[in-house]
């Protein structure tokens, strides 16, 4: 039914705009001058009818589920459904659901498979009630679009401002559904403020979350105090970005400047792969090879160095990261203007001069951008880390020192069957919500960074 | 040939900056110059003119080799400055473009402020001894090209910010600051009102005395009025090169004629 209601939207949508464009046509054979093209004016007819009743076949098919549930359920015999819990009454409602399929367990009660022919009878008015409405309103725009058409009708005004909201709905959507995201997060993370104070997470240097085995060993609890492992997470980063900007932006600016045309043509694609190599392979890197090198050279020189670094992991990171921001360096770079650098070169600036004088801080809006987006990335890096940080959370600044990370500890705390509700689990979110939050003032910052140079520089 | 006698005629006047020999330039397969030769003069104003794409920015750029940023563009011929080759691999393009200032053909002011893009080259060359030098420098330079008075206030805006024609007058100032040898100017007025270009007319005219400038221009009244030699160029080749006077009342060639006259370009 869904399927026909859809086909007969289209079908009627198409009617429309072809009959509008006849309609146009034989105003214009009558000599008369149209405000807008033909075309127009059967798009107008098209989107008029299709955008309305899409929405109202979105909203049917949402809504008849629960709907019909609802008076189902009304319909039930006194004291069986209304004096339940919720839990129990969901069960009711899915083995009559079942029922309803044909699937059914047992000797249902006489009330249930009552309830489950209504059901079914109410499921296939519905789906007719709806192929009708669609019918009908579809038409009814159809009539009405066909009734604008003249010589003065402004369809492509009506197109302009159709497209335009749709453009808007889309835009829109994507910060709606972050927001939604952060919602949920939001929730669960107040569950766990619930049992472990504020305080104590953000200003805790100790983090044990301890898994109570079973129900009475809640005694046992753990320490939830944030700092070491955000800590941990930074010295990665900056171990990362340590390796990632320098080589990126020397990279980037000696291919762009430099660098012969044969070379640059083959280092820019290698580049380019080097940025679609999975984590997880950077993370077997990080573990097989970089690790126990760092550990080997460590032993050499009569340092004692930790398995898993923060070192190996951030130095990965690094290479991992070289790519990103080099081709944002290189974009930013190529988006100068020629007659700039020509300009520098000109006035007998050397190369070198020319690059740290005019081209580079034309380009720092980009650059910039591009190292705080590779931040974001670096701190929400999961896969590196879960393979070669470590797990235990040390308050240090030793990249020596074997380190974990917020996503490390999001990934242990939700790994195996846990419940929802004890504060080992709930922690997760509530990292998860701070790195939300550290990454969002990031970007703010990265984008008020880009801002102001971008007014100061054109 | 005329336009060698020409040549010969007028070394005995002023002594000669450029001479450039059979140059001729490629862009991958485009032929952009075609066999030209021609001698500049110290202390002249010399005039390229012709229709448009004929390849005049092309020869001009050649003079302090800026076509060598262009990847795809071969430069052949001799082309000498005060007799040394400046095409030889000893020489450096940077100190050459020092000697050899330019303005090009679209403004490019930097995205500085006035004074920096003004200071700019100054700086770069260490013109200056301290800041009241380079102030002094800045103002000279931005009086000399006709834009003291716009700017005096906004020193520190953006020159970016400025109008397309102030941008002209800004680029012009900018490449007069580093006090070139030889100065080169593509289109220097194209986007300027009458009083702004007679005063860059008179910038020309007291440039003169002391430097040797080529500017590219399609307006024949500016060649007329500024230049004492004139060169024009058709379709890569340089078609006549001779006295502005001469070249205006009685062109040798035809295609010069027509030019002039407004019937090519
Ligand atoms: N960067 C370039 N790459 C390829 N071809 C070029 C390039 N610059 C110029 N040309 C070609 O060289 C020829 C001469 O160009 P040029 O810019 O010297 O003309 P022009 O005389 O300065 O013209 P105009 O008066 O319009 O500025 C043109 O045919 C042009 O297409
Ligand atoms: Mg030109």
């Amino acid at each position: 039914m869904t399927s026909i209601a859809f086909l007969a939207l289209f079908a009627i949508s198409i009617i429309g705009y072809v009959w509008n464009i006849t309609a146009v046509n034989a105003i214009r054979k009558g000599g008369n001058r149209l405000h807008s093209l033909g075309y127009f004016h059967g798009m107008y007819a098209f989107l008029v009818s299709f955008i309305p009743v899409f929405v109202v076949i979105l909203l049917w098919l949402l809504l008849q589920g629960p709907v019909i549930e609802w008076i189902v359920a009304g319909g039930l015999p006194a004291g069986e459904y209304d004096g339940l819990g919720t839990g129990e009454q969901q069960l009711v409602m899915a083995e009559i659901k079942s029922i309803a399929r044909g699937t059914i367990f047992g000797e249902p009660e006489e009330w249930k498979i009552a309830a489950a022919e209504r059901l079914t009878r109410l499921y296939t008015l519905s789906s007719r009630a709806m192929l009708i409405a669609v019918v009908a309103l579809g038409l009814g725009l159809m009539f009405l679009s066909r009734s604008k058409v003249s010589a003065e009708f402004r369809a492509r005004h009506g197109v302009e401002h159709i497209v335009s909201g749709l453009m808007i709905f889309c835009a829109t959507t994507a910060v709606f559904v972050t927001i939604g995201i952060v919602a949920s997060l939001l929730f669960e993370t107040l569950k766990f403020f619930d049992k472990v104070s504020v305080s104590e997470f953000l200003f805790g240097t100790n983090w044990e979350p301890q898994i109570p085995l079973r129900e009475d060993q809640v005694a046992a609890e753990g320490a939830f105090g944030w700092l070491p492992v955000i800590l941990g997470t930074l010295v990665i980063t900056a171990v990362a970005l340590f390796i990632a900007v320098p080589v990126g932006l020397m990279s980037a600016i000696y291919l762009n400047e430099f660098a012969p045309c044969r070379l640059r043509a083959v280092v820019k694609p290698a580049l380019e792969i080097l940025a679609g190599v999975p984590t997880v392979v950077y993370g077997f890197f990080a573990v097989l090879t970089v690790a126990p090198a760092i550990r080997a050279f460590g032993a050499q020189i009569g340092i004692d160095v930790a398995p898993n670094t923060a070192l190996a992991a951030g130095g990965v990171m690094g290479i991992m990261l070289i790519p990103f921001i080099s081709s944002f360096t290189d974009d930013a770079l190529s988006a100068v203007p020629r007659t700039l650098s020509d300009g520098a070169l000109g006035l007998g600036a050397t190369r070198a001069e020319m690059v740290t004088t005019v081209l580079f801080p034309a380009a720092i809006p980009g650059i910039v951008g591009g190292v705080l987006l590779a931040v974001s990335r670096a701190i929400g890096e999961t896969m590196i880390v879960v393979m070669a940080a470590g797990l235990i959370a040390k308050m240090t600044l030793n990249p020596l020192d074997s380190v974990t990370t917020v996503t490390v500890q999001i990934v242990t705390l939700l790994i195996g069957d846990t419940s929802f509700d004890n504060p080992k689990t709930l922690a997760a979110f509530a990292l998860g919500m701070m790195l939300f939050i550290v990454t969002l003032i990031i970007n703010i910052f990265a984008i008020r960074i880009v801002r102001k140079y971008r007014e100061a520089y054109d | 040939m005329y336009d060698t006698s020409i040549s010969e005629k007028t070394v005995t006047q002023n002594s000669i900056k450029f001479s450039a020999r059979n140059v001729q330039v490629h862009y991958g397969d485009t032929h952009a110059i075609k066999d030209v030769s021609v001698d500049i003069e110290d202390k002249t104003v010399t005039a390229f003119i012709g229709p448009s794409g004929c390849g005049k920015s092309t020869f001009l750029r050649c003079l302090n080799r800026m076509n060598d940023t262009i990847d795809i563009c071969r430069v052949e011929g001799d082309i000498r400055l005060d007799g040394q080759d400046i095409y030889d691999k000893r020489v450096d393009p940077v100190q050459l473009r020092a000697k050899v200032g330019m303005v090009f053909q679209k403004p490019n002011p930097f995205p500085k402020s006035i004074y920096d893009n003004v200071a700019y080259g100054p700086k770069i060359h260490g013109l200056a001894r301290n800041k009241a030098d380079l102030d002094e420098i800045v103002e000279r330079a931005l009086r000399r090209g006709a834009i003291w008075d716009e700017v005096k206030d906004r020193l520190n805006e953006p020159g970016t910010g400025l109008s397309g024609g102030q941008q002209q007058r800004l680029c012009i100032a900018r490449a007069v600051a580093t006090e070139p040898e030889v100065l080169l100017m593509d289109e220097p007025c194209s986007a300027l009102d009458p009083i702004a270009t007679s005063q860059v007319e008179e910038l020309m005219d007291e440039l003169r005395k002391n430097y040797s400038l080529v500017i590219v221009t399609h307006s024949m009244q500016q060649a007329a009025r500024v230049s004492q030699k004139t060169a024009f160029f058709h379709l890569g080749n340089l078609v006549e090169f001779g006295e502005t006077g001469q070249i205006f009342t009685n062109p040798q060639d035809e295609r010069t004629e027509s030019y002039i006259t407004g019937r090519i370009g």
